[in-house]
């Protein structure tokens, strides 16, 4: 394996979650270096988005460990996890853009509530500087139901960036875009990495998204992480269930 | 063949009667749950005035078009077809009284509390239940905002506070209805008509109304928000949060109607 020699930022042992009779985390370890993406690679429904929920504290694990920046998030509450996860950034799936706001309203909203004393002309200048940083700067004014899915997932970004996160968390980046949309995306990750030095977990289960993306790339099969390595390393195993995912996306 | 409800009970174990009602209690469970963060979270800081403001401010200006004009129809309609009946035993200068009174005690409160669970309960279930599908709700909990507080206390503690406003506006237009009537058709002046209305109207009704609107606007509000937090995923959810909004905030106004009815008798009683 090629990680890093960093020290870990995020912490992930013998983590198990089950819904009723449903059992979708069997016991996950991962570690992530500072500064490091990793692509969590997944079949739908196998647990990938409960993973990265548990991680922000919005579910609760059964059993098992997530430490994240030296905090035990199950052991965080109140106003130490509100702070806690306002070094955390997370892109939904949905984009998750508050719909009755503009896109000044929703890029603010985080700021805001949570850095106190600025002043107007500092939020419009934060706003406008994570708008441009995603090539938006003209959406400022608009309503969310206006904007294509590849803006709003952009501009979902721009609002968790605003906060200047040290850990990212994408849900399916660039799940429902097109080709083109999708390579945006993916570039905005790798420039999220290379300007903040964040460290990101990408959920996805588009190949092209992890290759492009990911340091290391982890593979969810049954609950468990089967691989863990780069993506050539993953992909050379011969496990039939790692191989069906790789020819899907090179069918005849 | 086996019914449905014999399949179910082989799936489970367990009959059908007992697992609704298990669900029932489970239900109730969560609604007390609900309630009881309302009033833990409502005197913990941060306070969301802005939020409280803006949403009173949606509340009253949503439906005060439609208030308007039931609550004049209301006052004007119900004069015309008390009328008859009053008229037969010679006693038609008693109207004003007799409406101010329907009007105070029951029709003022009772109208304004079904227009804003039609009007407002089924907004507020609709957008926090879209919201909710959305991922909205859990985003602005990993932004470091407490959606609680900051979506349900603020749109319950506007609806508790802007209905009961709402409920004496709809009780000046629907007089005001009512007065256009018996001008028109007693020829009674302005002056005596208001005479008659404060000599027949108490504090008791005042002050009961004004609390009667209170737990209506907080029942509204708070069957909105519940219905919205906990709609299934899906856009079908969504559209089923802000429907049971409505029927059931209705079916609460109705059941609270009649309870405040027997405390007030009592207290008048006594």
């Amino acid at each position: 394996m090629s990680e890093k020699k960093n020290e870990p930022v995020i912490i992930i042992k013998g983590l198990k979650k089950s819904f009723g009779s449903l059992h979708v985390l069997r016991g996950v370890d991962l570690e992530v270096n500072k500064g490091e993406n990793v692509v969590v690679l997944g079949r739908s429904g196998t647990g990938k988005s409960v993973l990265i929920k548990i991680m922000v504290g919005l579910l609760k694990p059964d059993a098992g460990k997530v430490i994240i920046l030296g905090e035990d998030v199950e052991t965080l509450g109140g106003k130490e996890l509100d702070e806690f996860r306002q070094k955390v950034g997370f892109s939904f799936q949905s984009s998750a853009l508050y719909d009755s706001m503009s896109i000044r309203e929703n890029l603010e909203f985080p700021l805001v509530r949570n850095v106190r004393n600025l002043s107007r002309g500092e939020i419009d200048k934060a706003v406008k500087k994570a708008l441009d940083d995603v090539g938006l700067a003209q959406t400022i004014d608009q309503m969310p139901a206006e904007l294509s899915g590849g803006q709003r997932k952009r501009i979902g970004i721009a609002r968790t960036l605003i906060l200047k996160p040290e850990i990212m968390l994408y849900d399916e980046p660039t799940a429902g875009l097109d080709p083109i949309t999708s390579v945006e995306i993916n570039n905005l990750i790798n420039d999220v990495q290379e300007r903040l030095g964040a460290t990101s977990i990408i959920i996805t289960h588009d190949l092209t998204c992890a290759k492009t993306t990911g340091d290391r790339i982890a593979m969810l099969l049954d609950g468990k992480f089967a691989r863990v390595g780069t993506f050539d390393e993953v992909f050379a195993d011969k496990d039939e269930r790692i191989q069906q995912f790789y020819d899907y996306k090179f069918v005849d | 063949m086996q019914s449905d409800a014999n399949k179910s009970q082989q799936a489970t174990g367990r009959p059908v009667t007992t697992r609704k009602l298990d669900q029932f209690f489970l239900n109730l469970g969560d609604v007390a749950a609900f309630i009881g963060r309302f009033f833990r979270e409502v005197f913990v800081p941060p306070y969301e005035f802005k939020e409280i403001i803006r949403q009173c401010y949606e509340v009253g200006y949503r439906s005060l078009l439609l208030i308007s004009t039931t609550g004049f129809i209301t006052g004007m309609v119900f004069t015309n077809q008390s009328r008859p009946s009053l008229s037969e035993f010679g006693a038609t200068s008693w109207l004003p009284s007799l409406i101010a009174i329907a009007v105070v005690r029951a029709l003022g409160p009772l109208v304004t509390a079904l227009i804003a669970a039609g009007k407002v309960g089924s907004s507020i279930g609709a957008e926090i239940g879209s919201m909710n599908v959305t991922e909205q709700i859990d985003a602005m909990e990993v932004s470091g905002t407490n959606p609680f507080k900051f979506l349900v206390v603020s749109r319950v503690l506007a609806t508790s506070f802007t209905i009961p406003l709402l409920t004496m506006y709809t009780i000046f237009v629907a007089l005001i209805g009512a007065f256009l009537n018996v001008n028109a058709n007693e020829q009674t002046s302005f002056t005596s008509y208001i005479q008659e209305v404060f000599g027949a109207i108490t504090y008791l009704d005042i002050f009961s109304s004004v609390i009667k609107s209170i737990v209506f606007g907080f029942t509204i509000g708070m069957v909105g928000c519940y219905k919205g937090y906990h709609s299934s995923k899906g856009t079908e959810g969504v559209g089923k949060a802000a429907n049971s909004s409505v029927v059931t905030a209705m079916f609460l106004v109705f059941i609270e109607e009649l309870l405040s009815l027997q405390i007030v008798s009592a207290i008048r009683g006594s």
